[in-house]
């Protein structure tokens, strides 16, 4: 019953919330409305829409090619931390150590100086790695490392009793990982799984501060290109969050209703 | 302290290279102390505003009037579905825009600075994580215990003040230690409206003797120090107030 | 203090008068009539859901009443003007969960409403605390943390907690309910300590046995009303009313 209270509040907020979000930009767009002569800075975000949105786009592309990258190394990372092998183990903790604890800023700033910006193929092919490539790796890497932690916070807080059933079993370490361990992690890791997509979405716009082309760097590209009049800053930023906003909320909201379910159930 | 260190930093990149030009050019040292000086009082001032912000808005969530409720809650959402780096920008940029200038003598000074605006933006972004942080912790001390506190006498404020505040503290601590750690790091975001951090400074360090590497290594090591002391600190205040046999 | 100069103690300590108490469109109590003397024990038995809880609840105010009046010490409760504390100061109460303060010591536990709500003097309510704990043989444990104690010291505890008040009745909401079966003798002894020193005391209760012991007078109920009442001799070896008699018969 209080969930379903719960669903229902939530659910009306989201629309809500956005759209007042959407009504402050336009306010504030109209109010500093004076000089006719010149277009609005209403007029001029409308014109400039679709070319953040566009931006918003590669946002999006880099947020999904990070996540399956970092989902995919992240597991394995978080395999290996577990690994009775210390050579396997210690390498996999510090690499996790590493990206967990450093700002995503600072990992941005490493792949994106430190990798060059073209790799010579053993033919002698040159590739060039475009840099939202380089900033899309660079998203990924924190990420990978968190899911990793995750992945092994999940495999421990299985009882030992289900390692040791299935030890009495015959089973393999292995076997005993895959057919009993992972089913009943992945329950629990859903949440955070998610939890991370979000905050990841919402670090893509970092990418600007190295020139990819994205909805932050087109927002600014775009004030500029319309005369860099100060009135373009609020609703400009504004409209910018709003559109993340809306990609995200229900993200979020979809997240937290798994969350209490699965509080619920354990 | 730099002149017992700069003949090895400067031996070290005539022999192999690699140039740690903080640790031999008193410049570069200066650029760099500088960076970790701003740096830590950055991250002080983020958390003690955001840790302000959680107290005031959990203690806002309990209002008997719907509408402080619900520009609460909207104030979380709003926050926490939006990237923080447009959030600062729109607060350095769009609100910098329209706070009024102060008469500096002569020149014009922004009444608040790119330093503020990085703690007030970020503070706020961390708050909206403690105010939930918060409100759980007090959501987690038991009715019972209150009502006990109730039935000798206690009146409302002495109950919050001696019952759900040290229980409730308590309960969140973990919580709290990760959003501490997590705002210390994005404390680096403040590099791109300029506030001379260790990001900033460490970048200009890099780009005038171009030694990018270098200057990542020291970087890193920064933050995970940094974020180590962080840790610590916290499980030390953890420890000192566990209670024996309780919640273990 | 509010007092009633006008009470004396021939005069009941605690009175209810046709007490109703609803929760939503669930009426729990529906006209419940008590009276208790200065220096009386008195047991309220019934089955599950009976409204003891409540009932022992709305004489310290904890639950307000819908209907109907309580008095304590010719005080009425639930007074919207009256201050709550002065109350308090008379009724101590005990629950069936100890809900000791986990973060602060036994010792400290015990003095923190006297010195927090009656701004006593510390060394006089460390004293008296001191006196208390010996009293329910936990002087060694005072520096304990009360998750380090067995569920029925906790619960000793409390009692020295609630008594630290100086309280005219003490209140005990099923006291042993929650407790292992081993600890539940020395909780009530220190219950019957307290009634051989005159104390008054209301309990709810499942300890028929206990009940049988110790009180002056046993009230039954069932369905929010009171079905029976009288010393135990009567209620446990005559009783009158059938459903007393099916209840006795379930328990016994």
């Amino acid at each position: 019953m209080t969930e379903g209270w719960t669903v229902s509040r939530l659910t009306w907020r989201a629309p809500v919330l956005a759209a007042c979000l959407c009504l402050a930009a336009s306010l504030a767009a109209v109010a500093q409305d004076e000089a006719a002569a010149r277009p609005s800075a209403l007029d001029s975000l409308v014109t400039w829409m679709p070319f953040i949105l566009k931006g918003f786009g590669l946002n999006l592309l880099m947020s999904v090619l990070a996540m399956a990258f970092a989902t995919v190394t992240g597991v394995i990372l978080g395999f290996m931390q577990i690994s009775p092998l210390a050579l396997i183990r210690v390498p996999a903790k510090l690499v996790t150590h590493l990206f967990r604890n450093s700002p995503w800023l600072v990992i941005l700033f490493a792949i994106m100086l430190l990798v060059p910006f073209q790799i010579t193929l053993p033919g002698g092919e040159r590739i060039l790695i475009p840099d939202w490539v380089k900033a899309t790796f660079g998203f990924a890497l924190p990420v990978m490392a968190n899911i990793s932690e995750i992945l092994r916070g999940a495999v421990m807080s299985i009882p030992t009793g289900q390692w040791e059933s299935a030890d009495s079993l015959a089973m393999t370490r292995g076997q005993t990982l895959r057919h009993i361990i992972l089913p009943q992690c992945i329950r629990r890791m859903m949440p955070p799984w998610m939890n991370w997509y979000a905050l990841l979405t919402l670090m893509t716009p970092m990418a600007a501060i190295l020139g990819v082309d994205e909805a932050l760097g087109n927002t600014q590209a775009a004030m500029e290109a319309a005369g860099s009049r100060p009135e373009f800053l609020i609703p400009f930023y504004l409209f910018l969050m709003t559109i993340f906003f809306v990609f995200i909320y229900p993200i979020s909201l979809y997240t937290r209703r798994l969350e209490k379910r699965f509080a619920a159930a354990s | 302290m730099l002149d017992l260190i700069a003949p090895f930093f400067e031996r070290l990149n005539e022999t192999t290279g690699l140039n740690f030009s903080p640790f031999y050019d008193s410049y570069d040292w200066g650029r760099l102390v500088e960076g970790m000086t701003v740096s830590v009082k950055l991250i002080a001032a983020i958390i003690a505003l955001s840790l302000v912000i959680g107290v005031v808005g959990a203690g806002a969530q309990t209002s008997r009037l719907k509408l402080v409720r619900g520009l609460v809650a909207a104030y979380i959402e709003v926050f926490r579905n939006t990237p923080p780096i447009v959030q600062l920008l729109f607060f350095y940029f769009g609100l910098g825009a329209i706070t009024p200038q102060v008469d500096m003598g002569g020149w014009y000074e922004p009444m608040i600075g790119s330093f503020g605006w990085a703690v007030i933006a970020i503070g706020i972004f961390g708050g909206s994580y403690n105010v939930e942080i918060f409100r759980s912790g007090v959501e987690a001390v038991p009715d019972s215990t209150k009502e006990a506190a109730e039935s000798l006498g206690f009146s409302g404020f002495q109950i919050f003040v001696y019952v759900t505040l040290p229980l409730a503290f308590r309960i969140c601590l973990p919580a709290l230690t990760n959003n501490i750690i997590s705002l210390a790091k994005t404390s680096s975001l403040a590099y791109v409206i300029a506030v001379p951090e260790i990001t900033y400074s460490l970048s200009g360090i890099w780009s005038d003797s171009v030694n990018v590497p270098e200057m990542m290594v020291l970087l890193f090591a920064y933050y995970i120090v940094l974020v180590a002391i962080i840790a610590r600190v916290m499980t030390m205040i953890e420890r000192r107030l566990a209670l024996p046999g309780y919640g273990q | 203090m509010p007092r009633n100069e006008n009470w004396t103690e021939a005069q009941p300590i605690v009175a209810l008068h046709d007490v109703h108490k609803s929760f939503g469109t669930f009426e729990v109590l529906k006209g419940i009539d008590i009276e208790v003397m200065k220096g009386e024990v008195v047991c309220i038995i019934g089955p599950s859901g009976s409204g003891k809880s409540t009932l022992i609840r709305t004489i310290n105010g904890l639950t307000p009443v819908s209907k109907g009046s309580v008095k304590v010490e010719g005080i009425e409760v639930h007074d919207a003007k009256l201050d709550k504390l002065a109350l308090r100061r008379k009724v101590g109460i005990v629950f069936q969960q100890y809900n000791l303060f986990p973060h602060r010591t036994v010792l400290e536990n015990v003095m923190m409403a006297p010195l927090l709500v009656l701004k006593e003097n510390r060394s006089e309510v460390e004293a008296r605390a001191r006196t208390l704990l010996e009293k329910v043989k936990l002087r060694d444990k005072e520096d304990a943390y009360p998750a380090e104690l067995s569920g029925g010291q906790q619960q000793r505890v409390a009692i020295a907690r609630s008594l630290c008040m100086r309280p005219d009745v003490m209140l005990f909401d099923e006291v042993t309910a929650a407790l292992d079966p081993e600890t539940v003798k020395e909780v009530l002894m220190t219950i019957k300590d307290l009634a051989t020193d005159g104390m008054t005391c209301m309990l709810v209760t499942h300890e028929m046995g206990f009940a049988r012991e110790i009180s002056d007078r046993v009230y039954f109920t069932d369905a929010g009303r009171i079905v029976e009442s009288g010393p135990p001799a009567q209620i446990f070896d005559a009783p009158q009313d059938p459903r007393t008699q099916e209840f006795l018969s379930k328990v016994l």
